[in-house]
């Protein structure tokens, strides 16, 4: 893999050698993410976030492993032990609340990395692969997301779980069963609490090794750029480190100032006050809204409102994993050889004033109370989204004239004369 | 292929939520033509209110806020002689009064006045005996109507909660005429109480904090109704989060070094950067 002119790893000691010749851990390294990495010297910061976004798991495994030593999955104490956690632990506060935030920040990177995707068609070939494996990343962590709020045990856990696990009960025939299954129950209870526990335990280590997966993919047609233009001669790249670490450094400390500022100054900003009041199986809250990262998709859920063909309830779970298994599709929607939108007309002014207002709206959407007229900016909003995947996309790609390309990275980080069709 | 496909699934999702939409458009209009809102108007609608805090705010407030633990203990004294005949406060124990700067003595003291059911080792029966520092709130047995919730999260559990509180406690009184002239259906159910701060306007509580001088303060504070309400919001915004300070105060610190080592970085950035400049005129 990589470009013939990376640079080889070269043990500086005796030691290094020695280990070289048995486990080249340290070789693997500077490959991965030292300076045998060459990597396109014109990326922006939009392209910080995946190194983000791999910063953001590890705060979560970390603060997640401390919080599990002093917590218990058992519906009498669970939402004790989480008070106990915030009172009685040495830090617990401060664990339990990065780990809280580090699950929005988690998401907010994660999003901008996806989103950086969508601008620059970071899916077309040669990286397929990379992008297929990051929408699994995503599904995965939904899944441990969704399963680490149910944890607290407060009522905003008990009755979006009683909902997300509805939305398999929406499922024709098997459908009941297979939320009787899910649970462990009728509700969602002690079964539902261990279950989801574990696998919250669990997932974050499997999303860890599809992580590995994505940059391995990444690694063999190397990173994409915001010009477009594959790489052509060694002018092109810059060893990833230092060049990249260092602004991966930058990009990191930036971040870090806006998490310490919402971990120290505003912890319960972005939860909801519901979830800290002890789960009660026979209170309804008034309205029931899952985290802030799920509005997009709960937004979609929602809009669809009367039978059509289909009961309105399938449909909306139909669109709302539809709306992300649309992803994995991307590669083969969007077909021109032209990837930045730089450099796509067409595609950029959907994107600037169709894609991004429509989400815009989709997140604002999905935190509001199920009332006109939301529902209808949703609906339109909804149609919009499956419009711009499905049917706009596909078709801009085919009859879009793409602006000219520079020759090479280089010249457009320099400005190189040459300006020609790709 | 892959495109055809995919043209159809999404029209017939766009299909189905504008069907969707066809249906729902027109109710929303009629009830915005009447109305000139899109929501039926309801009297609980229109006379809630959003939670306002005390004047001159709160002495935690803020990125630089601070406990008054003078504040504290007297709606600790507000909770105990009022607040506690229905509400429990079972996440804090007695050790943590010591916060409020109670001496060692005062907290055993004070933990001694309440009853704690145990299990005595002897005979597996539960028996009450005082309580000791190490314990938490006892339950608050009620028998009248409504749900007093346990009060250690309160301020946690509501949108924008101190103020809330202090809304809530100095907020009854009687629904506003207009209102009620356009919505002559609408009553306070027997029982129960009008508070334009609570979610549906009619709450189980009777007004708890009534007249001034209710309690006698230890530290000659005059009790006036607003101040009880303040000096309790105050102290149940400490029980829902005794860290709270201690969070702000760890903050400032955290936000130096990582402004400090975010320059750095940035600098570091600069200098392997410009390395590649030179380049510029080759």
């Amino acid at each position: 893999m990589s470009f013939a002119w990376a640079r080889q790893y070269e043990p500086q000691n005796a030691f290094m050698k020695w280990m070289d010749e048995r486990l080249p851990l340290p070789r693997l390294v500077y490959n991965a993410v030292g300076a045998g990495y060459p990597v396109p010297r014109n990326l922006n910061y939009m392209w910080n976030f995946g190194v983000l976004a791999g910063f953001f798991l590890v705060v979560q495994i970390i603060t997640g492993v401390i919080l599990a030593m002093h917590y218990a999955a058992n519906q009498t104490v669970a939402f004790a032990t989480v008070e106990h956690i915030m009172r009685n632990v040495n830090w617990g506060w401060l664990m339990r609340y990065a780990h809280a935030n580090g699950a929005s920040f988690f998401f907010i990177v994660v999003y901008l990395h996806i989103f950086r995707g969508f601008f620059y068609s970071s899916y077309k070939a040669p990286r397929e692969m990379i992008w297929l494996l990051g929408v699994v990343i995503f599904l995965l962590m939904m899944a441990t997301a969704f399963m680490g709020y149910v944890l607290p045990w407060g009522q905003m856990s008990f009755w979006g779980a009683q909902v997300i696990t509805g939305l398999f009960g929406a499922i024709p025939l098997v459908g009941e069963n297979l939320q009787i299954w899910i649970l462990g129950g009728y509700a969602p209870d002690n079964a539902a609490l261990n279950r989801f526990f574990s696998l919250h335990f669990l997932l974050p280590f499997v999303i860890a090794a599809v992580v590995i997966l994505h940059v391995w993919a990444l690694h063999i047609p190397g990173s994409s750029n915001p010009t477009g233009v594959e790489v052509k001669s060694e002018s092109d790249t810059v060893p990833f480190h230092p060049y990249y670490t260092a602004k991966d450094g930058f990009g990191l400390g930036v971040v870090l100032i806006f998490f310490a500022i919402m971990v120290f100054f505003a912890p319960n900003a972005l939860g909801h006050p519901d979830n800290y009041i002890e789960a009660n199986p026979l209170s309804t809250p008034a309205l029931i809204v899952p985290e802030w990262y799920f509005y997009p998709f709960y937004a979609i859920l929602r809009a669809f409102t009367f039978d059509f063909i289909l009961p309105a309830k399938l449909w909306g779970v139909l669109a709302m994993f539809a709306s992300i298994l649309v992803w994995f599709f991307l590669p083969w929607l969007d077909k021109g050889a032209v990837r930045s939108g730089h450099y796509r007309p067409l595609f950029r002014k959907f994107f600037w004033f169709g894609l991004i207002p429509c989400m815009a709206a989709l997140f604002y959407l999905g935190g509001a109370h199920a009332e006109e007229p939301y529902i209808m900016l949703s609906q339109f909003a909804t149609a919009y989204y499956f419009l711009h995947f499905l049917v706009i996309l596909p078709i801009i790609s085919s009859i879009e004239k793409p602006e000219p390309l520079p020759y090479s990275i280089t010249d457009a980080v320099l400005g190189g004369k040459a300006a020609t069709e790709a | 292929m892959t495109r055809i496909i995919s043209i159809v699934v999404g029209i017939g999702f766009t299909v189905a939520v504008l069907w969707a939409f066809a249906f729902g458009v027109g109710p929303a209009f009629s009830t915005f033509a009447k109305h000139g809102q899109f929501v039926e108007p309801t009297a609980e609608l229109e006379l809630h209110k959003v939670a306002h805090g005390p004047e001159g705010g709160f002495s935690f407030d803020g990125p630089f806020g601070k406990w008054d633990y003078a504040q504290l203990q007297r709606g600790y004294q507000v909770y105990k002689e009022v607040c506690a005949a229905c509400h429990s406060l079972q996440y804090v124990a007695f050790r943590n009064l010591e916060e409020l700067t109670y001496s060692e003595a005062e907290v055993k003291a004070e933990a001694a006045q309440y009853q704690i059911p145990k299990y005595d080792p002897a005979t597996s029966e539960v028996v009450t005996q005082p309580g000791l520092p190490t314990d938490q709130f006892p339950p608050v047995p009620y028998f009248g109507t409504g749900h007093p919730p346990d009060l250690s999260l309160i301020t946690k559990a509501r949108h924008d909660g101190s103020n809330y509180v202090y809304s809530l406690l100095t907020g009854y009184g009687e629904p506003d005429p207009e209102v009620l002239a356009k919505f002559p259906d609408f009553e306070v159910p027997a029982g129960m109480s009008f508070n334009p701060y609570f979610a549906n306007v009619n709450i189980a509580m009777a007004p708890p904090l009534t007249t001034d001088g209710q309690v006698t303060y230890a530290d000659g504070t005059e009790a006036t109704v607003s101040q009880m309400a303040k000096d309790v919001s105050a102290f149940l915004t400490w029980t829902a989060e005794p860290t709270l300070v201690k969070r702000k105060q760890t903050g400032w610190p955290v936000l130096g070094f990582l402004l400090f080592a975010t320059i750095l970085a940035y600098l570091s950035k600069k200098q392997i950067w410009a390395s590649l400049k030179p380049r510029k005129k080759d």
